[in-house]
């Protein structure tokens, strides 16, 4: 890997999120357009239908595939392809979408993250059962099989999963487009029904709808579009056996997190996370991925993450400021849309416009994360300004 | 001469108090007490069978088995047979005979008639009998107090066996006693007074009389006798017509404790007379169903090489109530739910073809290069990426230890939470699992566990098996 391929080629110029939530009187098209035309304006897109050369889709559970964008937008007679890499679907379609703009194929493209998971008339994921073995397949029960292990090892407890829902709740009531705007406490947290242990109701994400759309050009065209910019530092995917398989898996850590940060990092030219980045999106599907994140990603040392848990570390007003829009605790988790969001999120924060919930940082670098599968695929982006 | 080399049985853990059948609006008779046990809600016919046999055949050449007869009147399957399904799932051999018998409680005798016949005949040299039975009965009936679920095995051959077959005899009779329609749910039966004086009764004694009388032998030649019963008193009343001292030589029948296996029962009970028996005993069984058979076993110095065998004392000594009638009633299907387990489209046959060996079979594989052992079957190794360079290994007899868990709550169970579990089976491969027969609260990191075969799930309305872990105990 040529670690100076992606960064600082590409710059993200407008963006746009729709309200994520159960959008029971929206269709697929109609938060498409919502998410596209707020981020035709934030770039000052005028004629899509000339601007736009190429469109790269995330979705997982589309109805009707890449006609489904290319219908809602009009946009005809260019390139437009989908992508499905389990919950980092959103961030693997900007990856491609950066890929086509600094291999120098395309001036401006748009990515379109979206999922509409809500028509299907249940309440949480479907559970499966294709086969014998491999069950049950609940995202659940297999984001939980970590804790086990990780509280005996380390001490961490249930406690220390409730103060980073507390955490995301508070961080999701400032946020106007989040589903969720609910204070709690670590008591209510505690004591809500188990989902899957150690995961009671609050530690899990709801499932929700939404879109969210990135427009990027090369960089050398960014200031015609806009002078705060971001620029693209690291693009990074990476797979990893399945852990309920792989032969070597020690339950303390999800390993494509691991790796993707390594990819990742190398792109940005980050060699201290901790004190390289001013803010992170994680994946907070359930309260456990986002403690296992902070040490998985090196902000902290492995077991450490109980600590500046408790110390606020990672809070809103914290060092390291982690989800800071509530993630997808309060937003809900259409899956191919939810890497969009989090990029739209560290979009908004470097350039100084995510409202009440703005955090102070030095300019630098934001990095966004997803994990999905058994967990086996991860998916980092690093955006920073100029 | 002919006989029964090895011996196992299986009885569920969980044991449904009497006390605890209410509701419905009857009133349900006193019943003293006692308990019967009953098949959890992934055990059927088939995986109580494959427990048993696994008991049977505890440090036996599995490859040294020419053939499974597998009796039941419970079997799910009108069509298709169940000695394949458990012969696959106890990793046989492919070139032995299989056969299912059925349609009668004495099903389970007649298997081992032909077992002996086929043994004596020269056509096997080792036939494994199984028995297993749980049978539908209607909530609250007497039958459903008097029935329990179980299974017992009986490995026949013609040599190095531990009880010989001395003799039997056997009767084919007539009666409308009990029985069950293709459209019926559950048993039915005739007035029982009737069913035990013309049918048990008569034919117990007739098949036992007319076996002491091809051997010129009386009742005060056995040591002890493994009789069926209908229930306790019937039982002790045709003892005492054969000559029994129902204090000393009758085999207790364990009502109030496991109830009546069917099928299953005078092949329980042989195991439970064979696993106390002393070499030189002289043991009489007999069985009930549409006729009556009767034989006279004599064990040989070779039953002390059978002592670790679970049979009956082991599996009753591992119980765990069942203390709540309704969730009875959802194990069995017989509580409507907003979700139904046999929804569904089940299982691709196409897809269970391909993965028999690891599913049914419960094969992993090893590394010829590297040695790494993992599942399910892979084309390139984890360990060292070599290609196609497997032996298949059985893990079903192994044990192994929990790796992590959790308690779903949210999976979906007729006794939620349900436990899932990653093992690491000995030998090193993983194993994502769910965990049966044990309680939230033993359940803890490391823990050693063994497999057991059961329905995972019952989608499209068939059983649908795979293996689930256990806690060693």
């Amino acid at each position: 890997m040529n670690p100076e391929a992606i960064r600082d080629k590409v710059a993200i110029v407008g963006m746009g999120c729709c309200k994520f939530g159960e959008n029971w009187d929206k269709a697929p098209e109609d938060m498409i357009v919502e998410a596209a035309f707020e981020a035709y304006e934030d770039a000052g897109i005028t004629e899509p239908q000339k601007q736009i050369e190429a469109v790269f889709c995330g979705a997982v559970y589309p109805s009707r595939g890449t006609a489904e964008v290319a219908d809602s937008l009009k946009l005809y007679g260019r390139p437009i392809s989908m992508t499905q890499n389990y919950c980092a679907t959103g961030t693997d379609a900007f990856r491609f979408g950066v890929f086509s703009v600094a291999c120098g194929l395309y001036d401006t493209v748009m990515v379109v993250g979206f999922d509409k998971p809500k028509d299907r008339g249940i309440s949480g994921p479907n559970v499966q059962t294709a086969g014998v073995r491999g069950l049950p397949m609940t995202p659940a029960g297999w984001f939980s099989l970590c804790a086990a292990r990780y509280f005996e090892t380390y001490g961490a407890s249930r406690e220390d999963l409730a103060r980073i829902a507390v955490k995301n709740h508070h961080n999701g009531t400032l946020a106007p487009k989040s589903m969720l705007k609910k204070e709690i406490t670590v008591e209510e947290a505690l004591n809500a029904p188990i989902i899957s242990w150690p995961f009671g109701l609050y530690d899990c994400c709801a499932q929700s709808d939404g879109a969210a759309v990135a427009i990027i050009t090369k960089r050398e065209l960014a200031k015609s579009f806009r002078d705060d910019y971001v620029l693209v530092k690291a693009v990074a995917i990476s797979l990893e056996a399945n852990p309920q398989t792989d032969p070597s898996f020690d339950f303390l850590r999800w390993k494509p997190t691991v790796s993707a940060a390594q990819q990742a990092y190398a792109q940005a030219g980050i060699s201290k996370p901790f004190e390289q980045l001013d803010m992170a999106q994680v994946h907070d599907c359930f309260t456990l991925t986002e403690l296992l994140t902070y040490e998985d990603l090196g902000l902290c040392e492995k077991g450490a993450a109980k600590d500046h848990i408790a110390n606020g570390t990672f809070a809103l007003d914290g060092e390291l400021p982690v989800n800071t829009d509530g993630g997808l605790k309060t937003f809900g988790h259409p899956t191919g849309a939810t890497g969009v969001r989090m990029i739209y999120e560290n979009y908004k924060q470097l350039q100084g416009k995510a409202g009440d919930r703005q955090v102070k940082h030095r300019g630098g670098m934001a990095l966004s994360h997803n994990i999905g599968g058994a967990p086996q695929a991860c998916g980092i982006a690093i955006v920073g300004r100029d | 001469m002919a006989g029964i080399v090895s011996f196992g049985a299986y009885i569920p853990m969980l044991r449904l108090p009497f006390a605890a059948i209410s509701g419905g609006g009857r009133k349900v008779a006193s019943s003293g007490g006692g308990e019967r046990a009953v098949a959890n809600f992934d055990e059927d016919a088939v995986t109580m069978a494959v427990a048993a046999a696994t008991d049977c055949l505890r440090g036996i050449d599995r490859a040294s088995i020419d053939g499974v007869l597998f009796a039941s009147t419970s079997y799910p399957y009108k069509e298709k047979q169940a000695a394949s399904v458990v012969a696959k799932a106890l990793d046989l051999r492919r070139d032995i005979a299989t056969a299912d018998f059925g349609g009668s409680l004495r099903a389970g005798t007649a298997a081992l008639r032909a077992a002996l016949d086929s043994v004596g005949a020269g056509s096997a040299k080792r036939v494994l009998v199984i028995a297993s039975d749980c049978r539908p009965a209607a909530p609250r009936s007497a039958i459903e107090r008097n029935i329990g679920d179980g299974a017992a095995a009986l490995l026949i051959a013609g040599e190095g066996v531990a009880a010989e077959v001395e003799g039997r005899h056997t009767i084919s009779d007539e009666l409308i006693d009990v029985w069950r329609l293709d459209s019926d749910q559950y048993v039915r039966s005739w007035e029982d007074r009737f069913v035990v004086e013309h049918g048990y009764r008569d034919n117990v004694v007739e098949a036992v009389q007319g076996l002491f009388a091809k051997l010129g032998r009386t009742a005060k030649d056995f040591t002890k006798a493994a009789l069926y019963g209908p229930d306790a008193r019937s039982l002790a009343t045709a003892a005492k017509a054969l000559g029994l001292d129902a204090k000393t030589q009758l085999q207790d029948p364990l009502f109030g404790k496991l109830g009546n296996t069917g099928a299953a029962f005078a092949p329980m009970l042989l195991v439970a007379a064979l696993e106390n028996a002393k070499p030189g005993d002289t043991l009489l069984v007999a069985s009930y169903g549409d006729g009556a058979d009767a034989f006279a076993l004599r064990v040989t110095d070779a039953v002390k090489g059978l002592t670790d065998r679970r049979a009956v004392r082991w599996h009753l000594e591992r119980r765990a109530e069942l203390g709540d009638y309704n969730t009875y009633l959802k194990f069995r299907n017989l509580e409507p739910s907003e979700f139904d387990r046999r929804a569904g489209a089940g299982v691709s046959a196409t897809v269970h073809f391909r993965d028999r060996n690891e599913d049914i079979s419960f094969h992993a594989q090893r590394c010829r290069t590297c040695g790494q052992e993992q599942f399910p079957f892979q084309r390139v190794c984890f360990g060292c990426y070599t290609r196609d360079d497997f032996d298949e290994v059985r893990l079903s007899d192994r044990t192994g230890k929990v790796m992590s868990h959790t308690f779903d709550f949210f999976a979906g169970s007729p006794a939620p939470p349900l436990i899932v579990t990653m093992i690491e089976a000995d030998g090193g491969a993983r194993l994502y699992l769910q965990m049966t027969d044990a309680s939230a609260t033993e359940v803890k990191l490391d823990l050693p566990v063994e497999f057991s075969f059961r329905k995972v799930h019952e989608y499209g309305g068939t059983p649908n098996y795979f293996w689930k872990c256990t806690p060693v105990r």
